[in-house]
């Protein structure tokens, strides 16, 4: 029972179930508590069977087909080692989320908008990565599609979430039917839906370069790569902060499952090229998306631009695992696909962990303007915590969980010079180094992050009179950060865990882990290279303490409260501290240049002049007014040229569905 | 027996490290203040300054939170261990196989974050300068860094320091453009990244050009003292990681008897002095830059980085 697919799948009705009672229930008070409640709970239990069953010794898939949906074909689900990682990522966001939920959620203004909502995307993330037919896919895609865009209007009289609903519905359903035309050349002429005629099908080079380039566009924009990412800082923030921290943290990792099951499992041997074409968007999106969010004063959309910018590093590993596959490099392939799901699942792990801390500021101090932030360390003791785990796991800096998945791409990386074609040679040496510039950005991004928001002092009196959270928020948010703790220090432990799904898809598997001395990550062999976090961590731990005793031992423990030293000019005003702007100065001056078209104006007064100096910068996304503005500016050129279409007469429609018709028929006429 | 000896060669590492490190900022300091015709400080009087601080009281700023009192023993403590994992005078430590080289480079990037938090954490415009302008230095030092490690790690195919250092020391090395390259940016990265000149000026105390300074400049007390150790260990990695990587000669392993590892603790110290004398002597000879020409600076040794990996990924199938 517990390893087939119908454990989850009652999950997923269970959570609908919840969704129909939250509109039962509607506005009354106790909506709130029951309704997170059981989404919890029910998480939790499938989280539970996800795990069971991905640690099992030797899972089949299992699958099941359910007389639903279109006739003849029914609805097919399955469960392999993939959906079961993928389960466990959209089960451990949905369970924390919930948990959050439970406190956060107090302060909803409109809880009637959001209750229905929550419970059935949660059931739709569930059986996106369950299906096993092309239109059962489609129909949960679309369906947790509109539950976010739903969820994302929850604050509908807010402007800026009105443009992000409308925007992000646009790409949504731009982004589905790139999929569709996908599965329709998958499925070829007999209309064969389901995955396994699919799988077992032989599809012309062509198709397969289409397909890829179409998942590029349907799954590539629901996960935000780059040019396709315009939605995404604007719906992710615009939710409440749970339902950000699950569209960010695991709605991505849906679409990278999408992406995955099709382009690794689907459509069969890759052509080399289609690793490099995913190698070089990756790689852009990854080091742009890192910049937006470094130029960003909003934390959520800061965080938002970071999702940005670990997609581009999972995209980067899957391509690399393309390049492998289409050379016949079994394990090199494994190990980038490791590193790529490593990546996805500690993503989802803190930046759920840093959403949360933004709805616990929000909370705190009803603003996320770091402008107006500062000094929370001293006021929200536990948040300032947990939170700062979660910057330092994403900066990927060890021992945490985000410098594991980091180290063994980087790994991929350096086993790549043996790949047979010159592009790649030259281009994954360079998205090497993109890689390594977007860990550095990254860091810088937190470090003004935390630095801005949490340290400092205070810069209005909305954060002067910040208070902590509640105990739920603040227990989702320390599950997550010990688990980014645990996955940093025994990373072997996650990376065996993945061996089945690598082994389904490449039919290789990375040397088990558990078995290297001291619990080491050691992915090819032992001399060319190893990491142990956990050792690293005692001995930071160790020495660290060792200096302190020291020192308190046999130097001073006195200590002295003094006002700021500040070379000698005390500073009057907050206002004199440094801004979520300046810190981002230096960095828009190096790269904004090329990446925004930044530009500074000085308006400075001339002497004897009152007026005040003022600074302007301009910045320009871009792929908004490269690709999208221009659409845009068609699309109503195109609309009032035909305008007059609507004030024909009757005997014109007709005559114009006639002449239509006929052309139409000329054409499968001639085709034939 | 044997592991008792690489505990040994390990415990001897971790002290050497920590007993070297401030002798040699004194040995840079009193060199560069002979070059520039002043009699200059004795070589030992980092030790007095260490000593001096640790005695003295602490003097907190108001609003200082726990990160900021506890950042200095994080920093210092990160850069010991990164400091330790580097062969300097033996190969075959016994933990070096806890960190390879990427791991060592993410170390020190972790006592940067730590200290630029920390540098913002009182929420004066100093500390902010100083943060903000680290992190930019850092964000294509760290890079250039990598795509070091890059070359000399698909040279030697490994990345672990041990393995690199006795490919090095083997005659398979040969002279190559790559490696060439891989250790100018490398001489580069390392500048900036102990802030000296031209990059930063490690001596000075004038407000608007200081970034390594302004982020300690509300510490005092047993907190600075710890932030300046952390500072001359940091010095000490970056010319050891040098040494080894590029100069990994009269290394001892475990084969070798006790003279061979008082003959590698000998020459470890003669390239300690080495690269003293050609810091102070570099230091001396050029002026610092301004801010914004530093990018400059450090994206020619991105690009030196990035040239060397690719040289390397191209000739692969050539050779």
């Amino acid at each position: 029972m517990i390893d087939s697919v119908a454990a989850p799948l009652w999950c997923a009705a269970a959570l609908l179930a919840t969704a129909a009672l939250a509109i039962v229930l509607g506005r009354s008070s106790a909506a709130t508590r029951l309704v997170y409640g059981a989404t919890t709970a029910i998480s939790a239990i499938a989280l539970l069977v996800a795990v069971l069953r991905l640690l099992s010794p030797a899972p089949d898939a299992s699958s099941l087909t359910l007389p639903l949906g279109l006739p003849w074909i029914g609805a097919h689900f399955r469960l392999d080692a993939l959906s079961a990682f993928f389960l466990v990522v959209v089960n451990l966001g949905g369970a924390t989320a919930s948990l959050y939920g439970l406190g956060y959620g107090k302060h909803e203004p409109a809880p009637h908008r959001v209750l229905p909502f929550f419970p059935a995307f949660l059931a739709a993330m569930n059986l996106v990565v369950l299906c096993d037919d092309a239109f059962s896919f489609l129909l949960s895609w679309e369906f947790m599609s509109l539950t976010s865009w739903a969820l994302v209007l929850a604050h509908h009289r807010e402007p800026e979430s009105q443009q992000a609903g409308f925007v992000y519905l646009l790409m949504a359903s731009f982004g589905t039917f790139a999929l569709l035309l996908a599965f329709g050349l998958l499925s070829g002429p007999d209309g064969s839906y389901a995955f396994d005629a699919m799988r077992a099908g032989i599809h012309a080079p062509t198709t397969r370069a289409l397909v890829l380039v179409l998942l590029l566009i349907g799954a590539g924009s629901k996960a935000g790569l780059v040019p396709l990412h315009v939605w995404l800082p604007l719906a992710h923030p615009a939710a409440p902060s749970h339902v950000s921290a699950l569209m960010s943290g695991v709605m991505t990792k849906v679409a990278i499952y999408g992406f995955i099951r099709v382009v690794f499992d689907l459509v069969g041997e890759p052509a080399w090229w289609t690793g490099l074409l995913v190698i070089v968007l990756g790689s852009l999106t990854a080091v742009l998306g890192i910049l937006s969010a470094l130029m960003e004063n909003d934390l959520k959309r800061l965080l938002a631009y970071s999702t940005i910018e670990n997609v581009g590093v999972i995209f980067v590993s899957l391509g690399l695992a393309l390049a492998f596959k289409a050379n016949g490099m079994d394990m090199a392939a494994a190990l980038a696909l490791v590193a790529a799901l490593f990546h996805v699942f500690n993503h989802s792990l803190f930046k759920s962990l840093l959403f949360f801390g933004a709805g616990a500021i929000l909370t705190g101090t009803g603003t996320r303007d770091m402008d107006k932030l500062g000094g929370l360390i001293h006021r929200m003791p536990a948040t300032s915590v947990l939170f700062l785990l979660g910057c330092v796991a994403i900066s990927a800096l060890p021992p945490l969980n985000g410098f594991a998945s980091e180290w063994l791409a980087f790994q991929a990386v350096l086993l790549s010079p043996d790949l047979p074609q010159w592009a790649l040679k030259v281009a994954v040496p360079a998205a090497g180094g993109m890689l390594a510039l977007s860990a550095a950005l990254a860091a810088a991004c937190f470090v003004k992050a935390y630095g801005i928001s949490f340290l400092s002092r205070p810069r209005t009196t909305l954060a002067e009179a910040a208070h902590e959270v509640d105990r739920f928020s603040l227990a989702a948010m320390a599950i997550l950060a010990t688990l980014c703790l645990a996955a940093g220090l025994l990373p072997g432990f996650v990376v065996d865990t993945l061996a089945p799904v690598t082994k389904a898809l490449l039919g290789g598997r990375l040397p088990m882990q558990a078995e290297s001395p001291w619990l080491s990550l050691v992915p090819v062999a032992a001399t060319r290279g190893s990491f142990n976090g956990l050792l690293v961590f005692l001995f930071i731990a160790l020495s660290g303490a060792l200096a302190a005793w020291f020192i308190h031992r046999f130097g001073s423990r006195a200590l002295r409260r003094a006002p700021a030293w500040t070379c000698g000019f005390p500073e009057f005003t907050t206002a004199m501290q440094y801004s979520a702007g300046s810190f981002s100065q230096p960095i828009r001056r190096v790269f904004g240049g090329v990446a925004f078209l930044a530009r500074e104006q000085v308006d400075m007064p001339l002497p004897g002049d009152i007026r005040p100096a003022r600074l302007v910068v301009s910045m320009t996304d871009l792929s908004w007014e490269a690709i999208y503005a221009p659409l845009g500016r068609v699309i109503s050129l195109v609309a009032d040229h035909m305008n007059f279409l609507q004030f024909l007469t009757i005997r014109r429609y007709l005559g114009i569905v006639f002449l239509l018709l006929v052309a139409l028929l000329l054409v499968v006429a001639i085709w034939k | 027996m044997e592991m008792m000896a690489a505990l040994a060669v390990q415990g001897v590492q971790m002290a050497l490290v920590l007993l070297l490190a401030p002798l040699l900022t004194g040995i840079v300091r009193k060199i560069k203040a002979r070059l520039m015709r002043r009699r200059g400080a004795s070589i030992w009087q980092p030790y007095r300054d260490l000593l001096r601080l640790m005695r003295k009281d602490v003097v907190l700023a108001e609003n200082a939170s726990w990160l900021f009192r506890t950042a200095p023993y994080l920093i210092f403590a990160t850069t010991w261990v990164a400091a330790s994992l580097i062969p300097t005078f033996a190969t075959g430590l016994l933990f070096a196989w806890s960190a390879d080289l990427i791991a060592i480079v993410a170390l020190v990037g972790s006592a940067r974050f730590f200290l630029a938090l920390a540098g913002m954490d009182v929420g004066t415009g100093f500390g902010g300068i100083g943060a903000s302008r680290e992190m930019m230095i850092a964000s294509l030092a760290e890079p250039a860094m990598l795509l070091v490690v890059f070359t000399v790690a698909l040279t030697a195919a490994s990345t672990q320091l041990s393995t690199i250092a006795a490919f090095m020391a083997s005659d398979q090395v040969g002279l190559r453009v790559s490696l060439g390259m891989a250790l100018v940016a490398l001489i580069m990265v390392a500048i900036a990244e102990n802030s000296r000149i031209p990059v930063d000026n490690p001596s000075t105390h004038l407000e608007l050009t200081m970034i390594h300074e302004a982020m300690m400049l509300e510490y005092s007390g047993r907190h600075l003292a710890m932030l300046e150790f952390a500072a001359f260990l940091r010095l000490l990695l970056y010319i050891s990681l040098i040494a080894c990587l590029f100069a990994p000669w009269w290394l001892a392993s475990s084969s070798d008897g006790p003279t061979g590892y008082v003959l590698g603790i000998v020459a470890y110290l003669l390239k300690l002095l080495a690269g003293a004398v050609l810091l102070a002597l570099f230091e001396t000879a050029i002026a610092k830059m301004r801010v914004f020409r530093v990018p400059q600076f450090l994206g020619a040794a991105l690009m030196l980085g990035l040239l060397g990996t690719l040289l390397l990924f191209v000739t692969r199938s050539i050779t």
